[in-house]
């Protein structure tokens, strides 16, 4: 029989320790929808979300009541939507339409965010990938809730270079669209290399092709359970330390299993992953920071945060990996700059630079997140970034992703309000050096060898 | 450990005075509410209760219930929490 100790603890982490689940996502294949004609195929996607997705936020609400756990958003992912509008779409205002109807679609379920205005370009682009590439700009201008990502790399085809040098005149377009407010558009895309098929989060959730109809994702949170936890182990060596690490993750992630298993049932769709991700918000104590500095450094960004994020990673998913029947997504520790009230301190305080972010990202489940960069930063610079991340991804095997944040008429020094869970955050200086003849020369870069094994 | 959906928690905390288990409990008998286990202690001054109950013949739906006891621990000066086992149960066992 449970008693008090197990209940306080469990409502001690939801009050005080910020635990919550972090999304329940619906991945919606829109594949059955294709047709040749614009309009026909616009009503297809519009009715096939709000069918399969009409109870989420019901179920989501419902759930969140019966246990008493936050869930704080509720998402929809879909087919990458340069496959689902390569036959009727001519040209990229074309494709923006169909944001528009995925942006129609969530507000009518009531999602917070829908994934998947997304190319996957990892070898080559088709006609349809670049344009709906080329919409991005258009259809993240006009749409509140539409989430767009592209994968542009990965271990088995290598690099896309033509795609990574479009990508960075792209962001840049989407950021000069924004400029008014901050060029906050560019929260809402991201570039992969490895890009998973069940990632729940946002923005770089898609529905890929390798699932089934319909699939329920879930993220879950709390950095700041385990910085409790941390707290009453301090002093004491590694072994108690991951332990700890472990043990915390393993309830943390039963809960994400329990409202997976919930939404399932509610909504009679099929369990998809519990994403083990570590996911922080500005709130304060619910900080990856925070648990690196209680791991026992200064600031994030001081020698040994690579070693100390490894660990870490490395222990949430070993208890993790126990808690679920299923794991996947991107599961690990995430290290967004804005949305991390620790790792805002550590950029202000002068502890973290951009090239310490890219060494933690070899070893963390994402990459160069919600970072606002000058908004003079040449496109082949970005380019230059992008690529270096996904060389990561690509020879480490694992997803590695940028989001990077252009801000159009500010500098290194001030700062970006984004608002809400997305934060704050000071413009980070980028290595001035030119890569031009680098990102100018097209084509792509090779796959890896990773030994002979044939 | 059997698998019950109607098992749920009850957790009372608040400024102790008199009579809260005995109001808490009127509610749950006068609604169906099985008490199955409750535990209590006062904590420096303050009052800690938890109970688990079986809702399998409650009266009214789980929702109503929960706003009834949010409505009754306003009344006395507690806060009630009232949340289904599971997910106590999927945390602290394997």
């Amino acid at each position: 029989m449970i008693n008090f100790f197990e209940v306080n603890e469990t409502n001690k982490m939801v009050e005080q320790e910020n635990l919550d689940v972090r999304t329940i996502t619906i991945g919606i294949s829109l594949l059955e929808c294709i047709d040749s004609n614009l309009d026909k195929l616009n009503e297809n996607i519009y009715n096939r979300i709000t069918t399969v997705a009409k109870d989420l936020a019901a179920v989501g609400e419902k759930i969140e009541h019966e246990f008493g756990i936050p869930i704080v958003n509720k998402r929809i992912s879909v087919t990458p939507i340069a496959l689902v509008g390569g036959s009727a779409c001519k040209t990229p205002e074309d494709f923006a339409t169909i944001a528009d109807t995925l942006d129609r679609a969530a507000e009518k379920v009531g999602a917070n965010l829908i994934g998947g205005y997304s190319a996957l370009v990892s070898k080559g682009m088709t006609t349809a990938d670049e344009m709906l590439i080329r919409s991005i700009p258009i259809a993240l201008g006009r749409t509140n809730r539409v989430c767009s990502s592209v994968n542009l790399a990965s271990t088995k085809t290598g690099i896309n270079m033509d795609a990574v040098k479009l990508m960075g005149e792209i962001l840049l377009e989407v950021a000069e669209q924004s400029k008014d407010r901050d060029s906050v558009d560019c929260m809402k895309l991201v570039v992969f290399c490895n890009a998973p098929d069940d990632n729940p989060f946002m923005a770089g959730a898609f529905h890929g092709v390798t699932e089934a109809d319909a699939i329920i994702n879930v993220g879950v949170s709390g950095p700041g359970v385990v910085k409790t936890a941390l707290e009453k182990v301090r002093g004491e060596n590694f072994e108690v330390l991951c332990e700890t690490i472990k043990k915390t993750a393993f309830k943390v992630t039963r809960v994400g299993q329990l409202v997976a298993q919930e939404a399932s049932r509610l909504l009679n769709i099929p369990f998809g992953i519990v994403d083990l991700s570590l996911a922080p918000t500005p709130a304060i104590g619910d900080s990856v920071a925070d648990i690196l500095c209680e791991i026992g450094l200064e600031y994030a960004g001081a020698p040994g945060t690579t070693a100390a994020l490894a660990l870490l990673n490395d222990q949430v998913k070993k208890g993790g990996v126990m808690a679920s029947s299923y794991v996947g997504g991107l599961s690990g520790a995430f290290i967004p700059v804005s949305e991390d009230q620790g790792m805002i301190n550590a950029v202000q305080a002068g502890a973290i630079t951009l090239e310490k972010l890219e060494a933690m990202t070899c070893v963390c489940s994402v990459g160069l997140d919600m970072i606002a960069i000058p908004g003079d930063t040449k496109a082949t610079t970005i380019s230059g970034m992008i690529a270096d991340e996904m060389a990561l991804g690509m020879i480490n095997q694992k997803t590695t992703a940028c989001r990077l944040i252009p801000v159009i008429g500010k500098g290194v020094g001030e700062q970006v309000e984004f608002g809400g869970l997305f934060g704050y955050a000071p413009i980070m200086p980028v290595n001035q050096f030119s890569c031009d003849d680098f990102i100018n020369r097209g084509g792509r870069i090779p796959a890896p060898i990773h030994s002979f094994k044939n | 450990m059997e698998h019950n959906a109607n098992k749920t928690i009850i957790t009372v905390v608040g400024k102790d005075t008199v009579g809260i288990i005995a109001k808490v409990c009127t509610y749950l008998s006068e609604n169906g509410v099985n008490v199955l286990d409750i535990s209590q202690t006062i904590v420096s001054g303050y009052f800690n209760m938890m109970m688990i109950v079986d809702m399998t013949k409650a009266a009214k739906a789980f929702a109503d219930c929960q706003k009834d006891l949010d409505v009754l621990g306003e009344e006395i000066g507690v806060s009630i929490k009232c949340q289904k086992a599971e997910i106590f149960d999927m945390m602290h066992r394997i």
